[in-house]
């Protein structure tokens, strides 16, 4: 009995796979090769299990694991014109998975015969790095699943230094974000304490907090989301002589900043040390955001309000 | 001519607490004298004494600052959008103030 169902299933497996190479849904590993190098707009969809993508993966690849791609796939990719290629180790997973994915409407998509096996037989890069640990690969999971992260911006994100001016009602949900994302330092500059009026707002603190300076429960706030993150703690308040000292450890600035003369130091800094400048300010219900990055030929903060208001005409 | 005007809500107090009014002129300049005639304690936060527009005030005509059209010689279409957008801070101590000015 047993021996006759492992045979239908292995009947099944050869019927299918023929079928499908019938209906045309191979694509060579050259093809593939052709297709990157040429920067064809195909979607390259990595369907494998976390503990081989660890081992090694094509460059540029979307990861969605096959368990999940039933479920998920239209999530991850809304458009189901545009081309994908699908592959797996070696090319039998990715069969099924162009199948499913035709049933569900996307018009072309491609099994890559021979998998990352062929691939690499062939003689093509697999960028392999023990930079994810499966721990990782698993925490990061939902943005590998996106074109616009994937591994490479995963990797990115954790190589990235991101300054926090400021562990307030700004500071705080910004802080949670980038650490739950992964970005791999944060530093933070904040010279107050905190104080039971900011707990309505300030996620970072809790009430055992209170008293205590803000830098030191936002790393521990930090910590306990996600321990991969280095903290950096600056228990000062900014100044126009410890500004650029700190500022170039950093590629982005993110101004939480409650006052004026700080969001115009933070300006006129970024500008002169060329860092990207997230702005953001808050009154009541009303916000304002924008990224002043004047290096790459955008306005700064000056070119929309050339000077802060005087005290008292504004109220902060 | 008849224009929307989006106040902002630092402002709101000195425009009867109101965050959308229904302006006339024929250009931003007259908008804005219709605006501080009728509501007096605007005045002296949008324009300085020169009566130029404060220079931590950008104003917009649906979606282009006023600096790169006509500034105030801006001429308006009925039914234009005018945005008053002044710099803010807050973010973080926002909560003590108003606690302070309830003690």
């Amino acid at each position: 009995m047993k021996i006759g169902t492992l045979r239908t299933i292995k009947a099944f497996r050869d019927w299918f796979i023929i079928k499908a190479r019938n209906e045309g849904s191979e694509i060579s590993v050259e093809e593939t090769h052709q297709l990157l190098q040429d920067k064809e707009p195909v979607v390259l969809l990595d369907i494998r299990e976390k503990e081989e993508i660890v081992l090694g993966y094509i460059k540029g690849a979307v990861f969605l694991p096959q368990g999940l791609l039933h479920d998920e796939v239209e999530e991850v990719l809304p458009d189901k014109d545009v081309p994908v290629v699908v592959y797996c180790a070696a090319g039998i997973r990715s069969l099924a998975a162009a199948k499913l994915m035709r049933e569900k409407g996307y018009a072309h998509v491609f099994s890559m015969a021979k998998g990352i096996d062929g691939w690499q037989k062939a003689g093509y890069e697999v960028t392999s790095d023990s930079e994810l640990t499966p721990d990782q690969l698993n925490r990061y999971s939902r943005h590998l699943m996106l074109r616009e992260v994937g591994m490479e911006g995963q990797l990115r994100l954790l190589k990235a230094k991101v300054l926090l001016v400021g562990a307030g009602g700004l500071g705080c949900p910004a802080g949670l974000y980038l650490a739950a994302a992964g970005v791999g330092t944060i530093g933070i500059i904040d010279s107050d304490r905190v104080d039971l009026t900011n707990l309505q707002r300030q996620i970072l603190h809790g009430l055992a907090d209170v008293g205590r300076p803000k830098t030191e429960s936002a790393k521990e706030a930090i910590h306990r989301i996600n321990p991969d993150v280095k903290v950096v703690t600056y228990q000062e308040r900014l100044t126009s002589q410890n500004v650029v000292e700190i500022f170039k450890e950093y590629d982005v600035v993110v101004d939480g900043s409650d006052n004026f003369p700080t969001k115009y130091l933070v300006n006129d800094a970024s500008f002169f040390t060329g860092k990207p400048y997230v702005y953001g300010g808050v009154f009541q219900f009303e916000g304002q955001a924008s990224v002043f990055f004047p290096k790459e030929g955008g306005p700064c903060m000056r070119c929309l309000f050339p000077e802060p208001p005087p005290p008292g005409l504004v109220p902060s | 001519m008849e224009v929307h005007v989006r106040i902002p809500t630092p402002l709101k107090k000195l425009a009867g607490e109101r965050d959308l009014i229904h302006a006339q002129g024929e250009t931003v300049g007259e908008v804005l004298g219709w605006l501080t005639e009728t509501y007096p304690g605007l005045k002296e936060r949008l324009r300085d004494e020169q009566g130029e527009v404060r220079r931590f005030i950008t104003i917009y005509v649906n979606d282009e600052d006023i600096r790169f059209i006509q500034n105030l010689e801006t001429p308006l279409k009925d039914g234009d959008r005018i945005s008053i957008i002044p710099a803010i801070a807050g973010g973080s101590r926002l909560g003590e103030h108003l606690g302070k000015l309830r003690k």
